[in-house]
């Protein structure tokens, strides 16, 4: 009596459970399908990582809503990796041992995800790159897919370089932060530079801990440079876009910037307001660039990002981020599998339909076509958010494909100019 | 690449960051110098000043006046967080210096964690008409935000050191870490004495906090920085001195600058920590200790 008592009220209780779910949800069954991360939530990074877990958040909200993976919810697991390399093996560790997750994404930026690459390797296991560089030039791991816009090392300072070389500059100077990420950048530009024959006047590294750059950028004014490219990570970029407007970089400058990270971001931008203008900086994203779903992307993001006091326009990661979801949903689906080498192998083989556009993979996991712009400041005022939102505030001079305008130089004629 | 013009500017901005770096430690200076309290929640108390000078801020107040205006609630910040390790660890006696290292490491977590709770991880910066902007003097250029932080850092250190020497409640603080017991038989009370010491650390961390966010922007986890330096400043200085923080901030800042203008900035921790490794080998008191 008892047992059928329970059974009657088990049935009733499942029932009114899936009548109350969305219609989508209701064929949901089994164990979850677990995805698990670290994402830098909390220290330099973490402003630029809350902002790509609301993307992330906001496919896998989208995907369960329309039945999970292989008929299964999908569960997220997140821990906050602080910014700090240091702790990722650990997490990894954890989220395959202890969590068991059927798929694994990487953290967002190069120094949290270098220091797991060697256990993906080893272990076999697929990793949905998110936004690192050259963390695979070395590892050569097969089953590595990176969601981030970029090519080669090179790619990135390609066309700061030739907008500075169509305005006569013919020495540079570089500056970059000790850590593996703007390294590899800035050993990019200088092979690039190599290439040019360019002069280089100045080419020195900061500690990722320095508060105040009017010392950098003073020497940097003494060496008289054409152009100067920097690579830092968003807890420099403003206290260096200070320190240019009080110490100067002097009138011969043609063209500043290159492989700025944190002038990608919403408050890094409104902070700096005017101070942005004239710089021409990388970027994934800027108004005006059309993709298929973007803006509904931006609009359904912008509500979330307020609610949770993180980036309200988030340009730089939230869609890419949202594209990783998108490309295991296509894989998974395409495969009807979450075997790791089946996964990998479409992934290779297939090109990706994201809200960034398509996206298919070179042999070493990055993009086989990469998408990454150089852009100028123009126009921006102080202590306006919503101005970030209109094309023409950041004009797409590199690549060809999406030129919006042609670059103003010198740089102290870029700043004034309206 | 070495020219005496560079050079010069280097010592001049080193200066300015070696005002800094003493404003700075001075509040470390008073609770580690001289009450031998381990206060690594100092820089965690420095970020929290900064914070509340950006809320405070938002009403149009200047960000110099509202770290004035903190002082009075981080006296009594002070004075709570004073009053909760001598009862619970000063009172009991023993391992006062591990069990209050712990303590102090776990406030800074908690400062860290809610200030993360309550803004978010972004960073944060003021507004003001000396901030982006800077002094011209020929070819040289001098951040106004630099000068004020080296005005801030030359006035606390004098109102530091005259309260120090001139009052009986100074006096009384300078001897306190010395000898409690001969304190008591002075007819002072060494508990309320280390109080109001602590009081007045937490109150320096208010202004300097709000020159910290002045200087650049600042985030939640940004403490972190903070600790190695602060903490080399007062022992380079001889522990308590305030004046020796102002010398071993300007030792600090000078030889950072140098090192950034001329061989790169990736040498200047390791020459800030060389000349502290090198203070302690050849003088362990510290430039101004005894």
């Amino acid at each position: 009596m008892d047992k059928m008592r329970r059974t009657v009220i088990g049935a009733g209780g499942a029932g009114l459970l899936a009548s109350s779910l969305p219609a989508g949800m209701a064929f949901a069954q089994g164990a979850p399908v677990k995805i698990g991360m670290s994402m830098p939530q909390t220290g330099g990074l973490g402003a630029g990582g809350q902002a790509a877990l609301i993307g992330l958040r906001m496919w896998v909200d989208d995907i369960n809503a329309k039945g999970g993976l292989l008929g299964r919810k999908v569960e997220f697991i997140v821990y906050d990796d602080q910014s700090n390399g240091a702790n990722t093996p650990g997490i990894y560790t954890k989220l395959i041992d202890v969590d068991k997750v059927d798929l694994l994404i990487a953290p967002y930026a190069t120094n949290p995800t270098a220091p797991i690459m060697p256990m993906v390797k080893e272990r076999g296991l697929l990793l949905m790159g998110n936004f690192s560089f050259q963390v695979n030039a070395k590892v050569h791991h097969d089953m590595w897919f990176n969601n981030a816009p970029w090519g080669d090392a090179k790619n990135w300072s390609e066309g700061f370089l030739e907008a500075g070389k169509k305005a006569g500059a013919k020495s540079i100077a570089i500056f970059a932060a000790d850590a593996e990420f703007q390294q590899n950048l800035a050993n990019g530009c200088r092979e690039v530079v190599k290439q040019t024959g360019w002069n280089v006047v100045y080419d020195q590294n900061y500690p990722g801990n320095n508060t105040d750059f009017s010392s950098i950028i003073r020497a940097v004014r003494a060496a008289k440079p054409e152009a100067v490219f920097v690579a830092c990570y968003p807890n420099e970029a403003v206290a260096i876009m200070r320190s240019v407007n009080e110490i100067g970089l002097g009138s011969q400058v043609q063209i500043f910037g290159g492989g700025m990270v944190g002038l990608q971001f919403g408050p890094v931008m409104q902070g700096l307001g005017s101070l942005l203008n004239g710089v021409v900086n990388y970027n994934s994203y800027v108004p005006g660039m059309k993709y298929p779903g973007i803006e509904d992307f931006f609009k359904r993001y912008s509500e979330r990002a307020i609610a949770a006091k993180v980036d309200p326009l988030g340009f730089y990661l939230p869609p890419y981020n949202y594209a990783i979801g998108q490309m295991i949903e296509q894989a998974v689906n395409g495969t009807k599998s979450l075997d790791h080498k089946k996964l990998a192998d479409y992934l290779r083989k297939n090109e990706m339909k994201t809200i960034v556009g398509p996206i298919s993979f070179d042999k070493n996991g990055e993009r086989a076509k990469p998408a990454l712009v150089q852009a100028q400041f123009r126009n921006i005022k102080d202590g306006d958010y919503e101005q970030f939102k209109s094309p023409g505030k950041q004009v797409v001079i590199w690549p060809a494909s999406e030129k919006q305008g042609d670059v103003i130089t010198p740089f102290d004629k870029a700043r004034k100019a309206t | 690449m070495f020219s005496v013009d560079l050079i010069f500017e280097a010592v001049l901005f080193g200066i300015l960051l070696g005002c800094f770096y003493a404003a700075v430690s001075l509040g470390l200076s008073v609770a580690f110098g001289l009450l031998d309290v381990p206060y690594v929640a100092h820089p965690a108390l420095l970020i929290l000043g900064s914070y509340f000078t950006f809320v405070l801020s938002q009403t149009g107040i200047d960000p110099i006046v509202c770290g004035v205006l903190l002082m009075p609630i981080f006296f009594l910040i002070g004075i709570g967080f004073y009053r909760f390790y001598y009862e619970t660890f000063e009172k009991r006696s023993s391992d006062t210096g591990v069990r209050g290292l712990a303590f102090f490491f776990g406030m800074s977590f908690i400062i860290e964690v809610c200030l993360i709770l309550v803004f978010g991880v972004d960073q944060r910066t003021v507004v003001a008409s000396y901030i982006g902007s800077s002094l011209e003097i020929g070819d040289y250029r001098f951040p106004y935000r630099m000068l004020v932080a080296f005005g801030i850092a030359l006035a606390l250190t004098v109102a530091l050191t005259l309260y120090f020497s001139k009052t009986f409640n100074g006096r009384a603080i300078k001897a306190v870490g010395q000898d409690e017991g001969a304190l008591r038989l002075m007819g002072a009370n060494p508990v309320k004495i280390k109080q109001l010491a602590f009081g007045i650390a937490t109150a320096v961390n208010a202004l300097a906090g709000a020159m910290l966010i002045i200087v650049g922007p600042v985030e939640p986890a940004m403490d972190r920085i903070y600790i190695g330096r602060t903490f080399c400043v007062v022992v380079l200085a001889g522990l308590g001195s305030m004046s020796g923080t102002l010398v071993a901030g300007l030792v600090l800042g000078i030889a950072e600058s140098i090192v950034m203008m001329t061989f790169g900035a990736s040498w200047a921790p390791a020459v800030s920590f060389g000349l502290l490794l090198l203070m302690l080998g050849v003088r362990p008191q510290g430039l101004f200790g005894r």
